[in-house]
């Protein structure tokens, strides 16, 4: 039988692969996945904030999110801390004020566990619009600036020499992933959000010939994941989003073998 | 004159306490071909960068005529193998193009057979093609090349400075090229900029070549070297009327202090003699 709850899950999932497929293959190729790490552990903070001010708490991640990436653009301005060392710093202060606040929450029971690694099966028709509603925004926003982000990520010193500003669209870009990951951490948590934007990128890359076919491919594998990871997960009851990474690594581990006699057929 | 397309006022720069750029003063006017030459480590590509406004300075001004389309060839580009790249893609990188068009911009630079091929497998050569039917394809007022043979075998380099003689002539655009292939450049080039850190002189091939300042920092037979190609083409660029600029007496510095090379040319004189004929 399919229950509602199920069908909220599955739909939310295949959202937010959606979403996570694009902006996983611009981490992969920008090297950022310790950013994308960095940016779920702050959301730990945005749950005690939105808790104690009495905000949504899915507000909350996203603003500070959003606030971390604003804080890790200025902090790589200079150069005297490496940007891995800002970005460690970031992540982990975060996620430790994030557990010193939650401490402070009284009365209200928080499940930390459905934080650290989401809580699919609990996703209610609010975070499926808000999914749809940020997701899309997120998406035309990257479309719209894909040729000139996809010339900053081959070489920064051409596109900046043919007139795009390059710095405008890194910060754009990070405002964008923190929006994304805001989003995610209430489905798949924030010790595997970096695995669903990072996984399904590295196996579409076997696949693909441009950064649009990888991009495409990226999503496409999500959303394989999510749907796989929610089978394991109602068949052997075991917890939806570790199923969902489980299932996306396991795909990962098949492109691998699959990928030398796919191009011999391709040839 | 009419006013240049980019023109750099007195850029200095300094790396830490290193001074690359010294009060640099350059002007670059639609339709000519300027060539920057110098030793290693003159700041050369810094300069480049600058006035393409990649790196600030740290005193001085760049202007840029509105709307310039500049086309940027780099040294050097290594794309990432996590980022899968046909090179039909890759020529569409700033702007879109139909097959068609990038059929016949590689044809232009004869490399048509690679435009399926992945960027990450084209040889130095390939790549250095690539790299400029991208930048033809922008249909540009400055094409702008930063050591445009680096890692093209010796046929190869002679055939890609013809080539880009040809495009200057088809397009109409000026060029900006740092080079240290010196006989093969000064041949084809409306002036010749004699750089390192500062510029120490500059004017027509011809005219660089007897400069003492030039002599002295790539020593003489090399300088003569180049005199034999030049001469060749001589009524090539009997017309230009440009006038030789800023020899370098105007900036207060002793030359002495400023060349690394100066008091040992004579020792080098054969390396850099092997380096210009590599």
């Amino acid at each position: 039988m399919m229950d509602d709850f199920l069908f909220r899950a599955v739909l939310g999932g295949v959202l937010l692969a959606a979403v996570c497929g694009p902006f996983g293959a611009f981490i992969v190729w920008r090297r950022m996945a310790f950013f994308g790490d960095m940016l779920a552990h702050s959301a730990l903070l945005g749950v005690a904030l939105g808790l104690l001010i009495g905000v949504d708490v899915r507000l909350g991640m996203i603003a500070t999110c959003l606030a971390s990436a604003l804080i890790l653009a200025i902090g790589q301005r200079q150069s005297r801390i490496g940007s891995d060392t800002v970005l460690g710093m970031l992540a982990h202060s975060t996620l430790a004020l994030g557990m010193v606040a939650l401490a402070f929450v009284h009365g209200v029971a928080v499940d930390i566990m459905a934080y650290l690694f989401g809580d699919i099966l609990a996703v209610n028709m609010t975070d499926i619009w808000l999914l749809a509603g940020g997701g899309a925004f997120a998406i035309a926003v990257l479309i719209w600036m894909w040729r000139p982000l996809l010339a900053v990520t081959v070489s920064p010193e051409i596109a900046a020499a043919e007139s795009i500003p390059v710095e405008r669209l890194r910060l754009v870009f990070m405002l964008l992933m923190a929006l994304v990951i805001g989003m995610a951490i209430k489905i798949v948590g924030v010790l595997l959000i970096t695995a669903l934007l990072i996984v399904p990128a590295a196996s579409a890359r076997f696949f693909s010939r441009t950064p649009e076919q990888m991009a495409i491919g990226a999503a496409l594998f999500g959303m394989a994941s999510v749907l796989a990871g929610i089978a394991m997960s109602w068949h052997f009851d075991t917890p939806a989003g570790p199923s969902i990474v489980i299932s996306a690594a396991g795909l990962f581990l098949a492109c691998i073998f699959v990928a030398p006699v796919w191009k011999r057929m391709a040839a | 004159m009419t006013a240049p397309l980019i023109e750099g006022r007195g850029l200095t720069l300094s790396f830490g306490s290193e001074r690359v750029l010294d009060q640099v003063s350059l002007a670059i006017q639609p339709g000519e071909i300027i060539t920057l030459i110098g030793p290693n480590g003159a700041g050369k590509s810094t300069l480049v960068k600058t006035l393409l406004g990649l790196q600030k300075p740290d005193e001085g001004k760049v202007i840029r005529k509105a709307g310039l389309k500049i086309g940027y060839v780099p040294q050097k580009l290594a794309i990432d193998q996590v980022l899968p790249m046909t090179v039909r893609r890759f020529l569409t990188l700033t702007r879109s193009a139909t097959r068609a068009e990038c059929e016949k911009v590689l044809g232009e630079v004869g490399a048509t057979h690679v435009i399926d091929a992945q960027m990450s497998s084209l040889s130095g050569g390939e790549s250095q093609r690539v790299m400029l039917a991208r930048a033809l394809l922008l249909r540009p007022q400055l094409l702008v090349l930063d050591e445009p043979t680096q890692g093209v075998d010796v046929s190869g380099q002679a055939e890609l400075y013809r080539l880009i003689d040809t495009i200057r002539h088809e397009l109409d655009c000026a060029v900006l090229m740092i080079s240290h292939d010196l006989h093969l450049v000064m041949a084809k080039t409306d002036q010749v900029v004699c750089f390192n850190r500062h510029v120490c002189c500059s004017g027509m091939p011809e005219t660089v070549r007897q400069h003492p300042e030039y002599r002295s920092l790539f020593g003489v037979r090399e300088a003569d070297a180049i005199g034999i190609y030049t001469h060749e083409h001589d009524h090539e660029h009997d017309l230009s009327g440009h006038v030789v600029g800023g020899c370098g007496h105007d900036h207060g510095h002793g030359h002495d202090h400023n060349h690394g090379h100066h008091h040992d040319h004579s020792h080098d004189t054969v390396k850099h003699a092997a380096g210009g004929a590599k």
